[in-house]
């Protein structure tokens, strides 16, 4: 199974030739190389998925990255089912993401710029899902967050792009802080930081308290928040969710992989991976839950009102992935990978076919002036729409399946808070529906409401944009069909796959209940499609009447809750102000060059004294020369 | 036989001239040949330790001195001709540049 090690690497050579040679000699063929990577990537991934499914699984150390004391770490590889789910959904959206830039990209001046940033991000996601020890873990985490950065800055001379990647860079910061306490904390506790030891030993210390800051708490609720710091930051969680809207200036291939597809999920992976630690603290899992079921009702609101095409469908991302963590919160570890691997599908596809209307419509992004593009684009239309149906857990949709496992998973979860977060996320699956919709209807449907010259230049995108939409399509519906539920006489396979990770949480409900929940989400999904089509197809006068009636509530979801005024008002002005008036007025202007000024001023004030000594009269030097001499003699006859 | 204290009161005293009229006076001139004395003078007290220890390394010190004393007349008087030539004078308390 060595030839696992060709997934992180052979995007990495893609990587080092595209940045070394794609200026001055491949230039517009950058995509050869970075292509070639992922699909060779996508092989080898597609073959270990075989080996797992065969029974194998691997957990290899191949270099000594650090070796200091009792403290070692290697850059090693653990292959099991977990890693083999995630390979494949990261493979498989960067190579189709990957070939659909192609034509997204077409004749950009940073082209080879931008495939090598995108085999960079691979390497680095691959590095992540796939090490075996948490600093690996690290590297990978950080390697994906840079690269973000780095794709958000894409069009880096334009200022919002430049400001939307440094915020997502600092936002991610207060996640990654918390995270690396926490690895800190697992150095100190277990004496490595492998996981197989530390996972194996967790049961051991589940009993023990630390004092932190003046309060005992249990050391793995400890442990677990901290690593959940790491996953709010990345996963664009409340409160930290504020970066992933932004991080929508970058190109759209962009929003689909990292922002949509794979890095912002790598947080739900660690908490997936770390299971172990979090099963030991039901006070992390409430906080869990609680925190997913808040961010997905709270983005989901969001959403409802929001004009601009991708800003939508990133709310919808924190809302999907809030929904992963309800159910790693109620313990359903598999549930909420089911989800993470079939929104995959789903989400990327969303943002590309966003990125197909964006491309039509010249980078319009406000739906308020689309409409009736279903004529001019009939691919996009009706991939978008079959992804708006899987997101919304129409039957037989991948999004079906995964959803409804979390519902039923959190609405049966012995968690004292898992009724409250099914109620939540019933509520939030017909919200996910009515803005789903939404968009489709204001996009495609009636009639063009831009400038004459917008509609004269609609078309449908390019065969190399398509054929990737068309096969996400295909991912879209048929993701889900692995995990169909027992109870709809399909055989869970997906949730076998992972049992000897994930474990299997211990949820008691009849069939009967577990239909009837199924029923309520579904219903709360076709309530959802069945509202926007009233309120946006029939009476169209309705959505701007009922903002008119509902005018507070409106601004305050218009503007996102005025989370951002807030962090502003609390975080950025203090932070200018204390630079302003304590960094440079006070430890500048007065401690700074004070000593930077006085040395030399105190060296300058007593030299100029000194040279009062130096009269320039040889008779002065001849009589200090002849006083010394006599001092001397006069001390040698005494003595 | 003159005794050795009588040889070196000579030179303690030619030393002390020299010295005295390095200070006092300020003709460079009158300065020059005053460190002339003082060397002399040391001379004078190594010949005459040299010859009462019977040691002739005290003699070989001395022609080293007046070597280096001959070369010092020769660059000291070529500097005093270039200051003249600068100054038209050779009295010190006119060149007085060389301070802080």
């Amino acid at each position: 199974m060595n030839y696992y090690l060709l997934i992180p690497f052979l995007p990495l050579a893609a990587f080092i030739i595209n940045i070394l040679f794609g200026k001055s000699i491949i230039r517009d063929k950058a995509h050869w190389v970075a292509i070639a990577a992922v699909a060779g990537s996508w092989v080898v991934s597609v073959a270990t998925l075989t080996d797992v499914l065969s029974g194998k699984s691997l957990n290899q150390d191949i270099y000594t990255w650090i070796l200091s004391g009792g403290f070692k770490v290697s850059v090693g590889f653990l292959i099991d089912q977990l890693t083999t789910v995630m390979l494949i959904v990261v493979t498989t959206c960067s190579m189709l993401i990957h070939i659909y830039s192609v034509g997204y990209m077409h004749g950009d001046k940073g082209y080879y710029r931008f495939f090598s940033y995108l085999s960079l991000f691979t390497f680095s996601m691959l590095m992540l899902v796939m090490a075996n020890n948490f600093l690996q873990l690290y590297f990978g985490w950080e390697g994906v967050g840079l690269c973000s950065y780095f794709l958000i800055g894409y069009y880096f001379n334009k200022k919002s792009a430049s400001d939307a990647g440094k915020k997502a860079f600092i936002v991610n910061r207060f996640g990654d802080f918390g995270f690396g306490l926490g690895i800190i904390i697992i150095f100190l506790t277990f004496g490595t930081v492998y996981y197989e030891p530390v996972f194996s030993q967790a049961g051991a210390f589940a009993a023990k308290t630390v004092n932190f800051l003046g309060y005992d708490v249990h050391l793995m609720t400890l442990i677990a928040l901290l690593l959940f710091c790491g996953s709010v930051g990345k996963s664009a969680q409340m409160p930290l969710h504020v970066w992933l809207p932004d991080a929508m200036e970058g190109p759209t291939p962009v929003s689909a992989l990292i922002h949509a597809a794979t890095m912002v999920t790598a947080g739900v992976f660690l908490v997936a991976r770390c299971n172990p630690i979090f099963s030991l603290s039901e006070t992390a899992l409430i906080v869990v839950a609680l925190v997913g079921a808040i961010t997905s009702l709270f983005a989901a609101t969001i959403a409802l009102v929001q004009n601009d095409l991708k800003r939508i469908i990133a709310y919808s991302t924190i809302s999907q992935l809030g929904y992963m963590f309800l159910a790693c919160g109620v313990g359903a570890y598999t549930a909420g990978v089911f989800h993470l691997y079939t929104h995959a599908f789903f989400k990327a596809l969303l943002f590309l076919c966003a990125g197909s209307v964006m491309h039509a419509m010249a980078g319009e992004l406000d739906i308020q002036k689309m409409g009736g593009l279903k004529k001019y684009m009939p691919v996009t239309y009706w991939t978008m729409f079959i992804a708006s149906l899987s997101i919304s857990g129409i039957p037989g949709f991948a999004g079906f399946f995964s959803k409804d496992e979390i519902l039923w998973l959190a609405y049966s979860s012995p968690n004292p808070v898992g009724k409250l977060v099914w109620a939540i996320g019933a509520f939030v699956a017909f919200l996910t529906a009515f803005y789903s919709f939404r968009l489709i209807f204001l996009t495609f449907h009636s009639t063009f409401r831009g400038t004459h010259e917008q509609e004269h230049h609609l078309h449908e995108s390019p065969k190399s944009m398509t054929v990737p939409l068309m096969l996400l399509c295909i991912g879209a519906v048929a993701a889900g069909w692995v995990g169909i539920p027992s109870v709809l006489g399909g055989g869970a396979h997906f949730t076998e796959f992972m049992r000897p990770i994930l474990g299997h949480p211990e949820g008691h409900g009849t069939h009967a209940e577990e239909l009837v929940v199924m029923g309520i989400s579904v219903a709360a999904g076709f309530l959802g499609i069945g509202l926007a089509y009233y309120m946006y197809l029939m009476r169209k006068d309705l959505p701007v009447k009922l903002a008119a009636q509902f005018n507070g509530a409106y601004k305050v979801l218009f503007n996102k809750y005025y989370v951002d005024e807030l962090y502003s008002f609390l975080i950025i002005r203090p932070t200018i102000w204390i630079a302003k008036n304590v960094l440079i007025g006070v430890t500048d202007a007065k401690v700074i060059e004070a000593i930077v000024n006085g040395v030399p001023g105190a060296i300058g004030a007593f030299s100029r004294q000194l040279r009062k000594a130096q009269t320039g009269f040889l008779h002065h030097y001849a009589t200090i020369m002849a006083m010394g001499l006599l001092v001397i003699l006069v001390l040698m006859l005494m003595r | 036989m003159v005794p050795l204290q009588w040889y070196l009161m000579l030179s303690a005293a030619v030393f002390t001239i020299g010295v005295f009229g390095f200070i006092t006076r300020r003709n460079i001139i009158i300065m020059f040949m005053s460190i002339e004395l003082m060397l002399n003078a040391v001379n004078i007290s190594l010949v005459s330790f040299s010859h009462y220890l019977q040691d002739l390394r005290g003699q070989i010190l001395v022609f080293f001195i007046i070597t280096v004393a001959a070369a010092e007349a020769a660059i000291g008087l070529a500097i005093i001709i270039a200051l003249f030539r600068n100054k038209t004078t050779a009295h010190v308390d006119d060149m007085n540049e060389m301070k802080g």
